[in-house]
């Protein structure tokens, strides 16, 4: 059960955990971008997250290019089938993007490029969510290629999903903030936290539950022996993680909440991973079906062997050194 | 608008909009990056401040021209699926695993050392400072290789097999990356990021010192952006000569465009100094030639056979005119650029580098001269391919996704709004920093240091590169 083809799902499946994780925060911080009280405060917000924007998003380049190294079928047939959706997440990241350089080099502007953070980082925010749920849903797929229309992809559940990421795109970035600031700034994210604790969790409940009829596949794949004893554990999992959570709110701890809600998403995640295996475009394309030929899988893998923990080692360093509170006097604008 | 235009023109239209808009910046980061490198070198060896200064100037440049670059390349990844899927599906085992080796051995090394260059110096001290700024510098010239790699092998396939799906399977790694015009595309392109980025820092050098606002910073960075140009562009016109005798090799009807050769010459081709190719009569109207020099600069035999396009099948024939004209832009610009280098080593040796307008003049015209030369190059490179895009072997027609003309059409205006609204504002910002010197100590010098002193006096919410008025 361990070729190649498993073992790149699993990778893949890794790079797009950690970019939702890493790049969740940092969006979150966007999102929550109108909430601060003034100039200083997004200025601190953004210094929060502006050296290390760039390595989180590195890693969407990675779960795609990763897709069209290693599944170059399911690459060829999710693009289309997603193509509005990617393309306005890509432009929601252009936006967002520039906004970590621009907003410092203008003082009558700051406004427009304040606006393109905020959009920028929802818009992206809600697309991946719609994506995700359009993926759950199903793509067409006869003679490898991608069948249906070009507005599939547009549905309740996709709607749903994709304001549930918003919500817990939030939530990392509130407790990120909380970890990573003090005074006023925190006390404000403190408060906006237990509201996006709730709204998430209530989220990542209905979509659980509307997700085995999107497919009845799902509902076997949940509650068929032995996958139904991992499936028992994810809600347990997911409870104390809220647990968790609450309680690092209420006693002002300043890690605890983040740590929480990093736990939230990647039991959320595993969770979806089950919905999933052995698929790797639902309802179609099986893992195998969709993936390169072992050449490409042997070759892409020994690089990524060596590579992966040196990225992951120097990724770890570049935290530490940024670590602990946001200087607000910082900066090298 | 785009009501008469197929979804595969449409998709052409947008790949080559977005890409032609990446490549500028990539063009000017690898160039800067490895400027960096030695400034901050030279700054830790020497003490001197004007080093510093430079250092600190061009890396505030360098962030905003790479944030540009990340956002428009994140772009690319994703429209090779988005427009070109069937491509993907095909070509994915082959180059797939190359763009993967991009992300993985440069992407997140420049990435992950940007933060600690451009924030990090105070933390982590000069000499791992030192560290990240080369690793960024790295980053971005095996980001260049990959890249690179793919494109030629898209250019001239080697090392591969095609399997009962029609997928292209890897036989040869070793083949595949180091595949016929790698290396002279891979040096071609390495030369001009390098020339583009000393042409920009001579221009900006050379429009302060023009407007009387040179600091020493200024003019050390022209003199040093001077000892580029004069190194880089001879190398890059002789790098130039080896790429197009590699592409007479493998890609002959693409040289025959270049040459503007509709017909055969058995017995000695002409170099078509200019004319006007006319693709209904297959001919260059109003040629100004030179008898028998293409066939010496090709064959080295003035009187060598060269083919035409005659021999080459009607649907598979490159457009002439494009690929005629952006050679001889590309040429042309490259010989600039070596009076360029040859009228500053003039000016030096009469002990005059840094008095003369006409020469400062010069210098700020031929700022842009890279980026328009790579995008020439690259409009060579990529319509002279054409209809091919795995060549000879895959037609671009063959490699659209199954996308609908309205859908492409709508995502193709949206590009152009959004690219020219945010690609105009930084271009617009990074020119702004240029007009100032590094070091100058302006009106608004106090807000000099860490900046953001915000909430404690009005006068610290001060921008202090913004222009006062702006
Ligand atoms: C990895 C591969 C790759 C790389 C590095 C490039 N291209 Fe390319 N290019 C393609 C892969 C490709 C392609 C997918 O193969 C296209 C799409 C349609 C086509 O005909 O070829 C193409 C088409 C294409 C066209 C349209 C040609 C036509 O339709 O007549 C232009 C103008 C460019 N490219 C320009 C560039 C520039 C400025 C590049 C510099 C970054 C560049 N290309 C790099
Ligand atoms: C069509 C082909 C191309 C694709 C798909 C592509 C893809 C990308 C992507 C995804 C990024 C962002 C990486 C990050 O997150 O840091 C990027 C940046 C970059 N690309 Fe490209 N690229 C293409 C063409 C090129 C070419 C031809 C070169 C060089 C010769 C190049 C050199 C770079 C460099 C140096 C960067 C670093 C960022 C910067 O310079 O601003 N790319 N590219
Ligand atoms: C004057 C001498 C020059 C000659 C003879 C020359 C020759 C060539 C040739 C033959 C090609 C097409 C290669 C192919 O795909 O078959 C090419 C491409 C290119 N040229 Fe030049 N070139 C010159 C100057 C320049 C300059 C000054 C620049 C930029 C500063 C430049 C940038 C490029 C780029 C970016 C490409 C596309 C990438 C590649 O295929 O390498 N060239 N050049």
């Amino acid at each position: 059960m361990f070729d190649l083809a498993t073992i790149w799902a699993g990778i893949i499946a890794f790079a797009v955990l950690t970019y939702v994780i890493l790049d969740g925060f940092d969006l979150g911080v966007g999102i929550l971008f109108p909430f601060a009280r003034d100039e200083s405060e997004r200025d601190v917000m953004m210094n929060s997250v502006a050296p290390v924007w760039d390595g989180n998003e590195t890693w969407l380049v990675m779960g795609g290019g990763g897709l069209f190294a290693v599944f170059p079928l399911a690459y060829a047939v999710v693009m289309p089938a997603l193509y509005m959706p990617i393309i306005l997440m890509l432009l929601a990241l252009v936006f967002r993007g520039v906004a970590f350089e621009y907003r410092w080099r203008t003082t009558r502007w700051r406004g427009v490029w304040d606006a393109a953070f905020i959009g920028g980082s929802t818009v992206a925010a809600f697309t991946q969510g719609i994506a995700l749920g359009a993926l759950v849903q199903g793509i067409e797929v006869a003679d490898r290629a991608y069948a249906g229309g070009w507005w599939d992809w547009l549905t309740p559940f996709s709607l749903l999903t994709g304001v549930a990421l918003v919500v817990g795109y939030a939530l990392l970035g509130a407790t990120w903030l909380i970890m990573k600031t003090e005074g006023g700034l925190q006390a404000v994210m403190r408060r906006r936290a237990g509201p996006l604790a709730l709204g998430t969790l209530g989220l990542i409940g209905i979509v659980s539950l509307l997700t085995p009829f999107q497919d009845p596949v799902y509902f076997e794949r949940w509650f068929s022996f032995p996958a139904a004893f991992y499936s028992a554990l994810v809600p347990v999992m997911l409870f104390v993680a809220a647990m968790y959570l609450f309680r690092g709110l209420a006693t002002d701890s300043d890690h605890a909440p983040f740590l929480a809600s990093l736990a939230l998403f990647v039991i959320s995640f595993v969770g979806i991973g089950i919905s999933f295996y052995p698929m790797m475009v639902p309802p179609a394309l099986t893992i195998q079906q969709a993936a390169a030929p072992d050449s490409s899988l042997a070759f892409a893998l020994v690089g990524t062997v060596i590579l992966v923990p040196m990225i992951l080692g120097y990724t770890a360093y570049a935290y530490w050194v940024f670590r602990g509170k946001v200087d607000p006097d910082a900066g090298y604008h | 608008m785009f009501d008469a235009l197929t979804a595969e023109t449409l998709a052409r239209m947008q790949f080559a909009f977005t890409v032609s808009f990446h490549i500028i910046f990539p063009a000017f980061s690898i160039g800067l990056a490895s400027y960096l490198a030695v400034l901050n070198a030279q700054w830790l060896r020497t003490r001197d401040r004007t080093y510093l200064q430079l250092f600190d100037y061009w890396k505030k440049i360098f962030a905003v021209a790479f944030g540009m670059g990340v956002v428009s390349g994140i772009v690319m990844s994703y429209q090779f699926g988005t427009n070109w899927s069937v491509f993907s599906d095909r070509a994915g085992p082959v180059i797939g695993p190359l763009m993967a080796y991009e992300v993985l051995s440069a992407f997140f090394l420049e990435a992950g050392f940007l933060g600690i260059m451009l924030f990090g110096r105070d933390k982590v001290g000069e000499k791992l400072h030192m560290f990240a700024t080369a690793m960024v510098a790295f980053g971005t010239l095996l980001s260049a290789t990959w890249i690179l790699s793919v494109n030629s092998w898209m250019q001239t396939p080697a090392g591969y097999s095609i399997n009962e799906a029609g997928q292209f399977v890897p036989e040869n790694w070793w083949e595949i990356v180091f595949n016929p015009s790698f290396p002279y595309r891979l040096l071609h392109m390495v030369l001009a990021a390098y020339l583009t980025t000393a042409l920009v820092v001579a221009g900006a050098a050379g429009w302060q010192m023009l407007r009387g606002r040179a600091t020493t910073a200024s003019r050390t960075m022209f003199s040093m952006a001077m000892w580029m140009i004069v190194v880089v562009a001879p190398l890059q016109i002789v790098a130039g000569d080896m790429h197009g005798l590699n592409t007479l090799e493998h890609q002959p009807a693409k040289v025959m465009a270049m040459e503007g050769h509709y017909e055969s010459h058995p017995e000695g081709a002409p170099l078509i100094l200019f004319g006007i190719p006319d693709p209904e009569n297959k001919e260059i109207d109003y040629a100004l030639e030179i008898p028998k020099l293409s066939s010496f600069i090709l064959k080295h035999h003035w009187d060598a056979p060269m083919a035409g396009l005659d021999t080459i099948p009607d649907d598979e024939e490159p457009p002439v005119g494009i690929v005629f004209w952006s050679f001889r832009v590309m040429v042309a610009l490259g010989f600039a650029m070596l009076g360029l280098g040859a009228w500053s080593l003039w000016r030096r040796w009469r002990g005059g580098l840094y008095d003369s307008p006409w020469l400062q003049r010069a210098a700020v015209a031929m700022g842009p001269a890279g980026f328009i030369s790579v995008l020439a190059g690259w409009v060579t490179t990529e319509v002279g391919r054409q209809p091919f895009t795995v060549y000879g072997l895959m037609r671009t027609s063959d490699s659209l996704a199954p996308v609908e003309a309205p859908a492409v059409a709508t995502s193709l205006l949206v590009f152009i709004v959004v690219y020219f609204f945010i690609f105009g504002a930084g271009t617009f910002y990074i020119l702004r920093l240029m007009a100032k010197a590094p070091g100058d100590k302006g009106p608004d010098a106090t807000a000099e240091g860490p900046l953001r002193s915000s909430g404690i006096t009005p006068a610290a919410q001060v921008d202090p590169n913004a222009v006062p008025g702006e």
